[in-house]
């Protein structure tokens, strides 16, 4: 393949990644945003949605398509509900201490992890994907004959991957819809300002902090739910969306949505981009000193609430 | 002053110990006890810092590991004599660790945790991206040749104990002085109040930065000192995995002790090495311990006793 | 001859955000005598402080210690020269005991020599009345030991100029009475910048008062000439009569 094709099939491939990382990362940028602190155990959520996919869709039958939609309910809403129980059990009980609540998530991360090595075991099962057409893409090219179109070899995607991206940007924006017009967005937008004040008014902090450590986590589900039927599940799957949620999450400024999807993209299709024509090992190796560095010499990426 | 001579006499006693369990224990445990001994290195390292300075870094494995491979290449690769290759592998950890310490020190509090975890997890695909010298995830083994030191055989097992022993005692002896001395107990007080030791007239970042060296140069020494006695250097050894080991000995031994690291290592050791013998999933020990310590003893084993019943112990 | 000034400033001015904290301060410190500095809440007075002690930085403006322009110092380089500050807030270490607070200010003079530290830290404790509590844990004490406390840390420096903001805030009567008396006992043998609410500490110890208002010098003299001025009256005076 030339390097024109080449090209587009990388930025299609860096698209899907974006799509699932912009739903992990923001999970993880919302917990940040209202209750200040950074869940380390953000992955294990993802991989949680992953096994529990796989689970799900073994034991619906019928067409692929009713296993994964099950999924797609069951997972986000169970994993939602298992965080939303971390925080009851741990994290209020620590008082959200930023240094406490880090070593605490480090603890959830290796509870959930090894619970699912000794349920789930040590090996990757896929998710049949609901449809997966293969589409072939044109190409064009100023050739000897003027403008032409042709089909190049090996130029290709699938259905379901640009079901992906449009799912998530579906969710996305159901979000926004979310957190800027309903009362419930309202209430959280509250507790993030001022939660003492929140608290004065009459806003239940405790169990608004519950449901939104909820919902961080039901979106790297959802995240995940997308991702099985392109990659496996295993239970040690956590550890890249974690580090990338983080990079994300930094380059955008922690707790800023629009931030957080422009670093999602910028994140993702870079991802791809260079996978494709250098060796992944070194991208990631750029990746994180990137981010150390932004961390070293721009803080407010972190704290401020700035897109890059 | 008597807290000082307590000190000292729970220091020694604590050596002396450690010394007799070779004699005692059957050879099993004489073998756990010297790997118990090499971590409580790297743990003693990163108490220093975490738990003295008040600086939690999340990428100690970085330190450990450039002690590791700093000696173990050197030593396979470029054939140094031993003690010299040893020397290298510290030096290379403190070089590191000044390196980060600079960058990472404009920052703090989580974002200090993540900058370090970031830097330390850049060091490990940095090993699997030069897999060529390093070999990667597999790793590397030092032939027994190259594991004597003036005649003595580290490989066998009165060499290994001895050597862990010794290497171990430096380190608890010297960092314990260290600890009570003006240097450390500046760095107690800039953990307490970094704000009001500044306008003591102490130059904070630099002392932090001091302290970040110190700390990565025992730890890298621990490194070092673990290829030298188990023959094996591998990129295992610099995943997160290893930076994670280190907060939760020494939170479960207690921070900010002199005992609590090895306290830490050694509890820590005998519950992952039970539980291995009935599962593989080892690590929910370690996860389920760092929950229950971190809601119900934030100060660890030897800090409650401190709380409780010593309150002269360093 | 007139008065030496051990320290000046020209010209100080902190912005924050577009609002001025403090503008074109020109400030005077005489050698071995008690300045204090008053205005009302708000006039600027902390900032000021912070930024001839180098915790805060200066928008622009210089400050000068014994002849030398030492603006671009930061803190701790200001403190080593001799400048000794107390927080507003109450700032010790808790976790540590009234000894160690002290010797760790102490200790920096000392280079090593702990028997030396230790008879130093004995001294000044005695002298601010802490003597036999040396062992116990500075988080445990009152609000108003532990304010003894950091006029403690501070003298441990044996500075040549002490910075003290706001001491006698939140302390009984009795504990001001005693304030007052130990600044007495200090007069001619250590030049102190007291920033103070409480009228009757400033008037009985002070030799000289500068007068800030919304961040400027509003008037400077003795402590009789001050309590003349018609506009300190206007400004400061006359509604803080009441307090204390």
């Amino acid at each position: 393949m030339e390097f024109g094709p080449h090209l587009m099939l990388a930025s299609l491939e860096g698209a899907v990644i974006a799509s699932i990382l912009a739903l992990t990362a923001m999970g993880l940028s919302i917990v940040f945003g209202v209750m200040r602190v950074v869940n380390v155990a953000h992955g294990e959520f993802f991989m949680l949605g992953a096994v529990i996919a796989w689970w799900v869709a073994s034991h619906v039958g019928g067409h692929a398509a009713f296993g994964f939609l099950a999924a797609l309910i069951i997972a986000p809403l169970f994993v939602g509900a298992m965080a939303a129980g971390v925080d009851r059990l741990i994290l209020k009980r620590i008082e959200y201490d930023p240094d406490r609540t880090i070593v605490g998530t480090i603890g959830v991360l290796y509870i959930i992890q090894q619970t699912t090595l000794m349920t789930f075991g040590p090996d990757a099962r896929p998710v049949e994907a609901p449809f997966n057409t293969r589409l072939a893409l044109p190409w064009f090219e100023w050739g000897e004959n003027g403008f032409a179109m042709f089909w190049p070899w090996g130029l290709s995607t699938t259905s379901y991957k640009l079901f992906v991206i449009v799912a998530a940007a579906v969710i996305l924006l159901a979000l926004w819809m979310l957190i800027t017009r309903t009362k419930l967005g309202l209430i959280m937008r509250a507790t993030q300002q001022d939660s003492e004040t929140a608290q004065a008014f009459g806003v239940p902090v405790g169990r608004v902090y519950s449901w939104v450590f909820g919902l961080g986590a039901g979106l790297a589900a959802i995240g995940a739910v997308l991702v099985v039927p392109i990659q496996q599940a295993h239970y040690l799957m956590g550890h890249d969306p974690l580090l990338l949620s983080f990079i994300v999450v930094i380059i955008g400024g922690l707790g800023s949505l629009p931030g957080t999807v422009i670093a999602a993209f910028l994140i993702g299709m870079s991802d791809g981009i260079i996978s494709v024509f250098f060796s992944p090992t070194l991208a990631k190796i750029f990746a994180t000193l990137l981010v150390a560095m932004v961390l070293v010499f721009r803080p407010q990426g972190l704290m401020g609430r700035r897109a890059p | 002053m008597t807290a000082s001579r307590k000190s000292m006499g729970l220091h020694l006693g604590v050596l002396v110990v450690l010394a007799a369990l070779f004699f005692i224990l059957p050879p099993y445990h004489t073998g756990n006890m010297a790997r118990i001994m090499v971590l409580a290195i790297y743990a003693m390292g990163y108490n220093f810092l975490f738990g003295y300075t008040g600086l939690l870094s999340l990428g100690h494995a970085l330190f450990f590991a450039a002690g590791m491979y700093g000696f173990g290449m050197t030593v396979t690769q470029l054939g140094l004599p031993v003690p010299v290759a040893f020397a290298f592998g510290i030096l290379a950890a403190a070089v590191v660790s000044l390196v980060i310490g600079l960058l990472a020190l404009r920052t703090s509090g989580v974002a200090f945790m993540i900058v370090t975890l970031m830097f330390a997890q850049a060091g490990y695909l940095t090993i699997l991206y030069f897999g060529e010298y390093t070999r990667g995830d597999e790793g590397f083994v030092i032939k027994q040749a190259q594991r004597t030191v003036a005649g003595i055989d580290l490989t066998s097992e009165a060499g290994r104990y001895g050597a862990a022993f010794i290497l171990f005692a430096i380190c608890f002896l010297l960092l314990a002085r260290l600890v009570q001395s003006p240097f450390g107990r500046t760095l107690i007080a800039i953990r307490e109040n970094e704000e009001r030791t500044r306008m003591l007239g102490y130059d904070a970042t630099r002392l932090k930065l001091q302290a970040i060296v110190v700390s990565g140069a025992v730890s890298g020494m621990g490194g070092a000192t673990y290829a030298l006695l188990f023959g094996y250097v591998g990129a295992t050894f610099a995943t997160v995995q290893y930076s994670i080991f280190p907060l939760l000995w020494v939170l479960l031994g207690g921070a900010g002790t002199t005992v609590g690291p090895l306290i830490g290592v050694l509890f820590m050791f005998y519950l992952i090495d039970i539980s291995s013998s009935y599962t593989d999933a080892y690590m929910l020990i370690a996860g389920v311990v760092l929950v229950l310590l971190t809601m119900f003893a934030p100060q660890g084993l030897a800090g409650e006793l401190r709380k409780r019943v010593m309150p002269w112990l360093p | 001859m007139a008065t030496v000034n051990i320290l000046h400033t020209s010209g100080l001015t902190k912005t924050y955000a577009g609002i001025k904290a403090n503008t074109d301060v020109d400030f005077e410190l005489a050698q071995g005598k008690i300045t204090a500095l008053i205005g009302p809440n708000g006039a600027g007075k902390s900032t000021f402080v912070g930024m001839v002690s180098g915790r805060i930085e200066a928008t622009r403006g210089q400050v000068f210690f014994e002849g030398k322009d030492i603006s671009k110092l930061p803190a701790h380089k200001r403190i080593q020269l001799g400048i000794a500050y107390t927080f507003q807030i109450t700032s010790v270490f808790p976790g540590l005991t009234l000894h160690e607070n002290v010797a760790l200010a102490a200790r920096r003079a000392f280079r090593g020599d702990e028997a030396a530290v230790d008879a130093k830290v004995r001294t000044v404790l005695t002298r601010v009345g802490l003597g036999e509590r040396a062992n116990q844990i500075a988080g445990d004490q009152s609000y108003g030991h532990q304010r003894l406390l950091e006029i403690a840390m501070g003298f441990a420096q044996d500075p040549k100029v002490f910075i003290l903001d706001e001491p006698t805030q939140g302390l009984a009567e009795s504990e001001v009475q005693d304030f007052i008396q130990l600044m007495k006992s200090l007069a001619g043998e250590v030049t102190i910048l007291l920033i103070e609410h409480n009228m009757t500490v400033v008037m009985e110890t002070a030799d000289h008062i500068t007068v800030l208002d919304q961040g400027m010098v509003l008037a400077n003299g003795t402590p009789s000439e001050i309590h003349e001025n018609a506009a300190v009256q206007a400004a400061y005076l006359g509604t803080t009569d009441a307090e204390d």
